[in-house]
């Protein structure tokens, strides 16, 4: 049990990681909030000073902002279907009885270690290049013209880079969740004459509806938070076309130099992401007590 | 009859299933192969899938004009040094969240989760700032100390789930023979979750390799990790292409093999336990 002297101990002990934690999160959002009421260019630093919520009105009417925001949503939006819808397939597939099973785990997971300016970089110039990449040989070889990806459809070539970073780890999680479904369960539906639609319906999908939450959240998490595969592919072209909320609050900070700005834009990424973390937090809460 | 049938069932799957697995991990293989082609091999059409000259020169050309060492040698440092500074913070931490828990406890670590969850935007400005006044910008130690940070709260997590798995009755045990405290963490616990501890160091070092936001935007040059080099590819100058593959598969190969160790402890931690 703990005694008074191991409480202390305690108290001590998990102390450094607190303040740490502390100085690194919560100083700087307190920053980034004082920041986002100022009028504050790296470019002309003596002519600043408060203008209150100006920086919030001069972003929230940016047109620049109303696409950033909707590339966001369908940029999470559409990985998210892919990757989960796909993730579930991939699951279902892997959990059969199939030769070679641990061969194949180690192949569909692989893409998820594969750091994001790698997968950015080779996908744009390896397998999407209209002229020499592969994508444009199969399209060629089926008669039809290939697709000049990065260039015509933009913001669908990043959600394809993206997905194939997320569908692994879909696929991974659904599979533990899977795994762990009852055998007798499974028994007890094929007896009783279950198909496999309403299998899965009514014995499949709830046991595995927990996992399915929270890939979601923390794939929303990262997804809105999708920067370098924009950075190295598009740059948030053309025009804004790629730009999400990431990548525009680094442009106004570290391209144009308005911090006032881009805290505004920091904050209210920090507000979006957020309401997705209390959901999370909730179920992991309930976790942490087991 | 019916093992026939459900033999050749298990031959169906078994197609579909590969196919599936061959497709997602297509665009690492056709990386590694193109690595070994020339730059004139790398754009042919139709493309050359393995008969063509397999050459080196690639690896050589990526080393000697643009030493691509270097860069891997500051990813080693930044992930391994982090690391190391994670785990003496985290590992003290975890010990008070296993073994003296306070009723408070719990709502401090969903709180070091939650730091988790903050958007990095939302404090690229000031921290940008602060390094920059501090000459911490492109340093090792300051992009390694946002390193540590960041991923400090899943060490702290998943290590205080290991270590609540070891008795405490043999901790006790020392403490009555008189261990001291640092005594009883590194000669008593530390060894009993070297599992835990090595799974923790293996996920902690995979997400700080591929960390590219704040090793695009704090490093430029001297501190800049594999990342930042493999950016500079994407101002294309000339033929590239068997290059960009040589450099690629050299930043990938280390980790695609340390995350294949670790695939099991990956479900566990980053997803906070919620999926066992």
């Amino acid at each position: 049990m703990a005694t008074r002297q191991t409480t202390a101990a305690g108290r001590i002990l998990v102390a450094p990681s607190v303040i740490l934690l502390f100085a690194w999160m919560i100083v700087p959002l307190a920053m980034t909030l004082y920041f986002s009421s100022l009028r504050y260019s790296l470019l002309d630093a003596e002519n600043s000073g408060f203008v209150g919520l100006q920086n919030y009105t001069a972003f929230l009417s940016d047109p620049d902002f109303i696409a950033a925001l909707f590339n966001t949503l369908i940029l999470v939006g559409s990985v998210l279907a892919i990757s989960v819808c796909g993730g579930i397939l991939v699951a279902l597939l892997m959990d059969q009885p199939v030769f070679g099973q641990t061969v194949l785990r180690l192949m569909v997971i692989a893409p998820f270690f594969v750091m994001p300016t790698v997968s950015a970089l080779v996908w744009k110039n390896l397998l999407m290049n209209p002229d020499s990449g592969l994508f444009a040989w199969i399209a060629i070889s089926l008669g039809f013209s290939p697709i000049v990806w990065f260039t015509n459809h933009p913001m669908l070539s990043v959600i394809v880079v993206v997905s194939w970073e997320w569908l692994p780890f879909a696929s991974l999680i659904l599979l533990t969740a899977l795994q762990s479904l009852d055998e007798e369960q499974k028994e007890a539906a094929s007896l009783d004459g279950a198909g496999p639609i309403s299998y899965f319906g009514y014995i499949v999908l709830p046991h595995i509806a927990r996992a399915i939450t929270v890939v979601i959240l923390i794939e929303t998490i990262f997804l809105l938070s999708v920067f370098a595969e924009i950075y190295v592919t598009t740059s948030g072209g053309p025009g804004v076309a790629t730009t999400n909320i990431p990548f525009l609050v680094y442009k106004q900070a570290l391209l144009n130099f308005d911090v006032g700005s881009a805290s505004a834009g920091g904050v209210i990424a920090v507000v979006l992401a957020n309401v997705v973390a209390i959901f999370l937090m909730r179920i992991v809460g309930r976790n942490l007590e087991g | 009859m019916a093992m026939k049938q459900s033999a050749g069932k298990r031959v169906g799957v078994t197609v579909r299933a590969w196919v599936v697995a061959f497709l997602t991990f297509f665009p690492i293989l056709w990386t590694f192969i193109t690595s070994f082609k020339s730059e004139l091999d790398a754009i042919a059409m139709p493309p050359k899938f393995l008969f063509f000259n397999w050459t080196l020169e690639n690896y050589v050309e990526v080393q000697s004009r643009s030493n691509c060492l270097r860069f891997a040698e500051n990813s080693i440092i930044l992930s391994i040094g982090a690391n190391i500074v994670g785990l003496l913070i985290s590992v003290p931490a975890a010990w008070s969240m296993a073994f003296a828990p306070t009723k408070r406890a719990k709502d401090v670590l969903t709180w070091m989760l939650s730091t988790k969850m903050m958007p990095a935007v939302g404090v690229l400005a000031p921290i940008y700032l602060l390094f920059r006044d501090l000459h911490l910008l492109d340093s090792l130690w300051g992009v390694g100390f946002v390193l540590m940070l960041l991923n400090l709260p899943i060490p702290i997590w998943m290590l205080s789930t290991y270590f609540k798995e070891i008795p405490v009755d043999i901790l006790e045990a020392a403490r009555m023979d008189g261990a001291s405290l640092l005594n009883e963490i590194l000669y008593i616990l530390t060894p009993m979750a070297a599992p835990g501890i090595a799974s923790t160091v293996l996920l902690t070092i995979i997400l700080s390799w591929n960390e590219a936001f704040w090793t695009l935007n704090l490093a430029t040059s001297n501190a800049a990790p594999l990342t930042a080099f493999i950016a500079s590819y994407s101002a294309p100058e000339g033929f590239f292409w068997a290059k960009l593959s040589a450099a690629s598969t050299l930043a990938i190969a280390p980790i695609l093999v340390l995350g294949w160790c670790s695939q099991k402890q990956l479900v566990r931690g980053l997803t906070f336990g919620a999926v066992k």
